[in-house]
């Protein structure tokens, strides 16, 4: 067991040593800079810490010339002095006091202080707002205004289990890929307001340069500038359950035609969705679609049998809630019941009423009411639970 | 640790002996060695919870445990670490050496003290019970928020999180009662003669800890009682439906959790010039700049308290308010470390083993203070803020410049506290050992943080594989040799070669006047001091 | 303080006790029932009963052996001092316990209600919320719990909690009385000032019990009822928490008056109280300014 354990430790420190010296392109620092704001921090920390390790080396070296030359075993005899004791030693003790002073508040204060001016100035010349609210765990996307008013959607991690769990090989973007990416035009400043619905979160975008947390009940803002087109991953930075390793951020930035283009496909899809909430659907159609919403959202908590992790996170096979009534003999909302459950939450569990459509709604309890070893039968349309609303 | 049943002609035969004694005892020595035992063996559970959480750690995905008990071990390993280990290091060291040190007969409120030290057990069972309940089906484990409790995570956590608050009651309680009786001791029961600018400098670096413990610990108190009801009384203090704010919580634990940090500090920047003079034999250098500077550490330190979550989102006046608040924490300390570096100037150096962990330790612990530096800028904290790099920032504080300072602490007095001296060699391997693992441990987390890697996560994306294997397998590393410490202090306390009283050549002060072992009841006459 | 001390003789350190590890056997026990109970554990309620029992006798143990080692003049001067240098330090860290609620108070009444009622009205989640004082917050739900402002009555300040302001600016004028009687030595001006401070401590103590019962039946004022509620009964109740335990002490010092104890020079334990008491006066002025009367 021991030996095991040190054998793989070591080849995995001989292999860190390998890679760490093949991959040139290895972050020392910071991630390339993608927004103003991010090669603004990366440019003081850069300075911060040229500075800073001036002065370590400096008292260093006069540390280590002391302990080189004083030693006892060398002979040296020991000075008396504790303390300055003319004038001018007072005066040379100051000196470093003074540069440190310097340093603080000039060299570093001068420049900590623009830049902080221009991280929490959200709204001069923005070109568009969106919010991002945060869930456990998963962020939801909504434009405010502009070609994409309206625009909202979910964006859940899809790395596998499997590859979580090591059964499976993990792929390039493990932990770091989703299944709705946020989209953003190059070069337009982004308002960005963030609130949550449950716990604290922060979005997080190493290549931009902010970081602020989402605020149950609050908003708080910050602003993006994608200058350049590609890619941008990130994750929440505020400890928010089980889940917060596994609450990513990816975000495509692109020109303004590809964006254009985006943002049509995406109206189209929430037409589509509105259309369908308005159809009847057959039960076989509620099921399927029902299990991709529940893999997505509800598995994290209910795991993917249903069976829960008890004692915070119910069964969801054989609960009570998940196989009784939903409608009262008026036909109105059972208090407590499943819709009702799902709609508003309790607790741990989320509110998903503003987070899911009505046919992502409809499905996932109809494929819990038939699905995950449960079979009671009936179904609910999504114009049942439009009328809801 | 030691017993100091001394031969010497005790007045008092009369205290009991076995468990008894160490149950009931109200001499300073005994509790000062209660504490140290106790400390001792929480930073290995401490540490051996952190070595699970460093193993899973090892490469990407999940091998070994859960994310919801690797967030348990995260928190519970930090508060064991500071409340279970580091502070009640400090306080063992306070009731060791802190009559000795002044010539009083013992602590001033002995009874209390007793008492302060025996909340610490139960507090210690209350924060790690609920895992073994979780064993029984009762519960879902231990505090799962990370040590700082922050709402609303908290109040939607398990029992776990009530455990964790009734257990920090007990330790503010013996926290407060420690710095009533040090207050007390060091105010009223000093030689006569001498005279607070005598003191030696450890009394100073108590004496403020003590101010800032009174000044915070009933704020912690108070805030984990509202978290309590909100939890469990219906009230909304961190709710914003209500009217109140989650991060009111971050405002009131931050007061207490920055003087936190210079309150497990500030004994060791006591004692640790002390050690500086001894083995440069040469009087410390600055005393009245370093007692200036500690007191200043003391004021400001419970002013800059929001630089912790500069990422919440805050007025850009309190924004900048907090940064230069925070840096101008640098003069103090920036003083402090001119002061101990010229004690060592032209002295008359040797390197036994707390001066190599003296040495040592202002090295590292200046790495930590100066990354501290960097952090306080708003701007870049964006990206330090919940990173890695502010996981590493913080263990060259807390490990190196305070475990290690204790470290220090613990060999030079060790032939005091038992009249035997430790193993040299093995004190010197153990340096080395400590010092290269831990910066091998957490000198990559430097880098992962600046990469991007949030801390408090179980799993990670590849490109942070490489830095997290060398990280971990440093980690063992350093676990280990901390097991030559253990058996070092224990071989010491069994026997060894018998230890003079003054013990180190260059040592200065009332505590080396007396026999090592120090008799039981030591200075029942009270010394003058010229 | 003075930076000289000049203690001449035998500090008393007490003989070995078994009172504090039995005291804190009992907080464990008292804690984790409180948990166990407040988490649905039957067991709890009996994990409770024990602790407190065992907590009380500790209590009045140890307080019965300070009492005699005083009584039998093991405490000279230089102990004396310590008790007083201590109970500062003690009564210091009680207000930083009370500055904590009052922080939370100004908090929230100063930030964050009128932040949750300034967000770009766009935006907003709340939109008819205004920010004033007393509020219980814009309702809403939040992890689930759901939250309906309810109307809400402010307690008000000049009825009983301006009758409570006199009876314990009287009950501290009655104290310093009692006081000058023990400075001269005349025992019936003592015991007679610390009964009457007695009878003014319980009936602030009653009037309090009559005004959170008028605020939970008649006026629906509760600990729900957001941050006006939250504060105002975590403030008074903790203060009031100190009222009881100001007279109970006080009660104990009464007791031992009349069997004499106690004379000009040499009674700590009747001035820790006093100071206490004056403390919590104090605290109840803030109360009265920023609670009840702004
Ligand atoms: C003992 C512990 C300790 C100490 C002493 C410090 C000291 C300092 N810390 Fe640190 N800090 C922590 C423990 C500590 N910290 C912890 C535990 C956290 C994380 C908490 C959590 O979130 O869980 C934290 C987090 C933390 C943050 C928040 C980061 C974030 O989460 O975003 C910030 C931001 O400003 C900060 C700043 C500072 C500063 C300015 C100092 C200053 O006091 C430093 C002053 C010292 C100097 C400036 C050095 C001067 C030295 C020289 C002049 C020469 C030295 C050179 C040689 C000897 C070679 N700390
Ligand atoms: C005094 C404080 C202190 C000390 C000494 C340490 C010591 C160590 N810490 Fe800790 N740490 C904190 C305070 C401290 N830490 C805090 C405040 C946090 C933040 C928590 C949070 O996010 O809320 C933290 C978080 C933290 C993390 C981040 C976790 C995360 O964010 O996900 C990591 C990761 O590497 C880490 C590592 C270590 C290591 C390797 C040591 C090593 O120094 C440990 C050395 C090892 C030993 C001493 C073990 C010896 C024992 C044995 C060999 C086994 C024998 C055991 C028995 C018989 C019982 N710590
Ligand atoms: C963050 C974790 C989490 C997620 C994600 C989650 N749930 Fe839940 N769920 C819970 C918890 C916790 C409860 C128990 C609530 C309570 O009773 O306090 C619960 C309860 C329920 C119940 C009632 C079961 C019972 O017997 O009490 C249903 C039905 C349910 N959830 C459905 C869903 C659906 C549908 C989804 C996805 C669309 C979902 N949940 C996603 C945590 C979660
Ligand atoms: Cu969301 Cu961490
Ligand atoms: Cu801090």
């Amino acid at each position: 067991m021991v030996m095991q354990f040190l054998k793989k430790a070591g080849l995995g420190v001989m292999l860190a040593m390998i890679s760490l010296a093949a991959h040139a392109e290895y972050t020392w620092n910071f991630p390339m800079p993608a927004t103003p704001m991010a090669a603004d921090t990366l440019h003081v920390h850069n300075k911060f810490m040229v500075i800073v390790m001036i002065i370590f080396l400096v008292v260093l070296s006069i540390m280590i010339y002391s302990i080189v030359n004083h030693r006892k075993s060398k002979g040296h005899e020991a000075a008396t002095f504790s303390g300055p004791s003319t004038k001018s030693q007072v005066l040379w003790t100051l000196v470093p006091f003074a540069i440190l002073l310097y340093i603080d508040f000039i060299l570093m204060g001068i420049p900590a202080y623009h830049s902080v001016v221009m991280m929490e100035d959200t709204k001069t010349n923005a070109d568009m707002v969106i919010k991002i609210t945060g869930s456990q765990w998963r962020w939801q996307y909504e434009y405010m205004d502009g070609e994409a008013q309206g625009v909202k959607f979910v964006s859940n991690l899809t790395t596998p289990q499997d590859q979580i769990d090591n059964k499976a090989e993990k792929g390039k973007d493990y932990l770091l890929e989703v299944d709705n990416h946020l989209v953003l035009p190059v070069g337009k400043k982004v308002r960005v307001l963030l609130t949550s619905t449950d716990v604290i979160h922060n979005w997080w975008v190493p290549a931009f340069g902010s970081a602020r947390d989402a605020i149950p009940g609050f908003l708080r803002e910050t602003w993006v500038r994608v200058d350049v087109p590609g890619t941008y991953r990130g994750q929440c930075k505020e400890l928010c359950g089980k889940g917060h390793g596994f609450m990513p951020v990816v975000v495509d930035a692109v020109s303004a035609e590809d964006y254009s283009k985006w943002v049509e496909d995406q109206k189209t899809k929430l037409a589509a969705a509105s259309a369908g909430a308005d159809k009847t659907w057959t039960k076989e159609e509620l099921v399927e679609h029902g299990k991709e919403v529940y893999v997505k959202n509800c598995a994290v908590c209910h795991q993917a049998e249903g069976q829960g992790l008890p004692p915070t996170f119910p069964a969801l096979h054989g609960s009570k809630i998940a196989t009784g009534p939903i409608f009262d003999a008026e036909g109105k909302l059972v208090k407590d019941g499943h819709l009702d459950r799902v709609f508003n939450g309790k607790g741990v569990m989320p509110a998903w009423k503003a987070v899911l459509n009505d046919t992502d709604i409809a499905s996932v309890i109809t494929y819990e009411r038939n699905g995950l070893g449960n079979s009671v039968g009936d179904m609910l349309q999504p114009a049942q639970v439009k009328a809801l609303r | 640790m030691s017993s100091t049943t001394a031969a010497h002609h005790d007045e008092h035969h009369d205290h009991p002996t076995g468990i008894m004694r160490w149950l009931t005892t109200t001499n300073h020595k005994d509790i000062g060695t209660l504490y140290l035992t106790f400390s001792l063996i929480m930073f290995l559970v401490g540490g051996a919870m952190i070595l699970a959480v460093r193993a899973e750690l090892f490469q990407p995905g999940l091998q070994l445990m859960k994310p919801e008990f690797y967030n348990q071990l995260i928190g519970v390993h930090a508060l064991v670490m500071i409340f279970a280990a580091l502070m009640p290091a400090a306080t063992g060291f306070a009731n060791w050496m802190l009559p000795l040190q002044i010539g009083a007969p013992d602590m001033a409120l002995p009874r209390l003290n007793n008492w302060g030290f025996w909340l610490l057990p139960p507090a210690a069972i209350l924060l790690t019970l609920p895992f073994t309940l979780a064993l029984f089906g009762i519960g879902d484990g231990a505090i799962a928020t990370g040590w700082t409790f922050y709402t609303p995570l908290s109040i939607q956590g398990g029992i776990g999180v009530d455990f964790a608050i009734f257990s920090v009651h007990l330790l503010g309680i013996s926290s407060v009662l420690g710095s009533i009786n040090v207050i007390v001791t060091i105010l009223n029961m000093r030689a006569p003669g001498m005279t607070l600018m005598k003191m030696p400098m450890f009394a100073w670096g108590w004496l403020v800890t003590a101010f800032l413990l009174i000044a915070t610990i009933p704020v912690l108190a108070g805030a984990v009682t509202m978290l309590l009801t909100d939890r469990h009384f219906g009230t909304h203090f961190f709710d914003a439906a209500g009217g109140g704010d989650p991060i009111l919580f971050q405002h009131l634990f931050w007061f207490f959790g920055h003087p936190e940090v210079y309150i497990v500090l500030l004994p060791v920047w006591g004692f640790m010039p002390q050690i500086l003079q001894t083995f440069s034999r040469k009087p410390m250098y600055g005393y009245k700049a370093q007692v200036v500077s500690l007191w200043a550490i003391g004021a400001l330190a419970l002013v800059v308290w929001a630089h912790h979550f500069f990422t919440v989102g805050m007025p850009v006046p309190a924004l900048l308010y907090f940064m230069y608040s925070t840096m101008a924490i640098s003069l103090p300390l920036a003083v402090l470390f001119f002061c101990w570096i010229a004690t060592i100037w032209k002295g008359s150096l040797s390197f036994e083993t707390p001066m190599l962990f003296a040495t040592g330790w202002i090295v590292l612990f200046g790495i930590g203070g100066l990354t501290g530096l960097v952090l306080a800028d708003v701007a870049a904290d964006a990206q330090y803020h919940h990173s890695y790099f502010v996981v590493a920032h913080f263990h060259y504080t807390l490990f190196a410049g305070g475990m290690m300072g204790v470290m220090s602490g613990v060999y030079y007095w060790l032939p005091k506290m038992t009249g035997h001296m430790f193993s040299e060699r093995l004190g010197k391997l153990h340096f080395w050992l400590t010092a290269i693992s831990f910066n091998l441990t957490f000198i990559p987390q430097f880098f992962l943080g600046l990469a991007g890697m949030p801390r408090r996560i179980p799993d990670y994306a590849l490109q942070f594989t490489e830095f997290n294997m060398i990280s971990t397998v440093a980690a063992f590393v350093l676990g280990f040799s901390q097991l030559i410490f253990v058996y070092n202090i224990v071989s010491c306390v069994r026997g060894g070669k018998k230890a003079t009283d003054r013990v180190w050549e260059g040592a200065e002060g009332l505590e080396w006047t007396l026999p090592s072992p120090p008799p039981y009841h030591s200075f029942t006459e009270q010394p003058i001091v010229k | 303080m003075s930076s000289q001390t000049h203690n001449a003789g035998h500090y008393y350190v007490p003989n070995p006790v078994a009172y504090p590890v039995i005291l804190s056997s009992g907080l464990l026990a008292l804690a984790s029932g409180f948990i166990f109970n407040i988490n649905n554990f039957p067991a709890g309620k009996w994990m409770m009963i024990v602790g407190a029992l065992v907590i009380l006798g500790m209590v009045f143990k140890w307080m019965g052996t300070v009492i005699a080692e005083c009584q039998n003049g093991l405490y000279t001067k230089w102990e004396d001092k310590s008790f007083r240098v201590g109970m500062i330090v003690f009564i210091c860290s009680e207000v930083a316990f009370f500055a904590a609620f009052f922080g939370a108070l100004f908090f929230m009444r100063v930030i964050s209600i009128p932040e949750l009622a300034s967000f770009d009205p766009h935006f907003t989640m709340y939109k008819d919320f205004t920010s004033a004082w007393p509020s219980a917050g814009p309702g809403g739900v939040v992890l689930g719990k759901e939250y309906v402002v309810g109307h809400l009555n402010p307690m008000e300040a000049w009825g009983l909690p301006a009758i409570n302001t006199l009876i314990l600016l009287t009950s501290g004028a009655t104290v310093t009385w009692a006081h000058w009687g023990l400075m001269k030595n005349n025992r019936k001006q003592l015991v007679i000032g610390l009964f009457l401070t007695v009878a003014l401590g319980i009936s602030f103590l009653a009037c309090q019990a009559v005004e959170y019962h008028h605020a939970y039946t008649e006026m629906g004022l509760t600990l729900g009822s957001g941050a006006y509620g939250a504060s105002f009964f975590m403030l008074t109740g903790f203060h009031g928490f100190h009222v009881m335990l100001g007279t109970l002490m006080l009660i104990v010092i009464l007791i031992r008056s009349m069997k004499g104890h106690f004379d000009a020079d040499h009674h700590f334990g009747f001035e820790g109280v006093a100071w206490y008491w004056h403390f919590v006066d104090v605290v109840w002025l803030g109360l009265f300014v920023f609670v009840y009367w702004l």
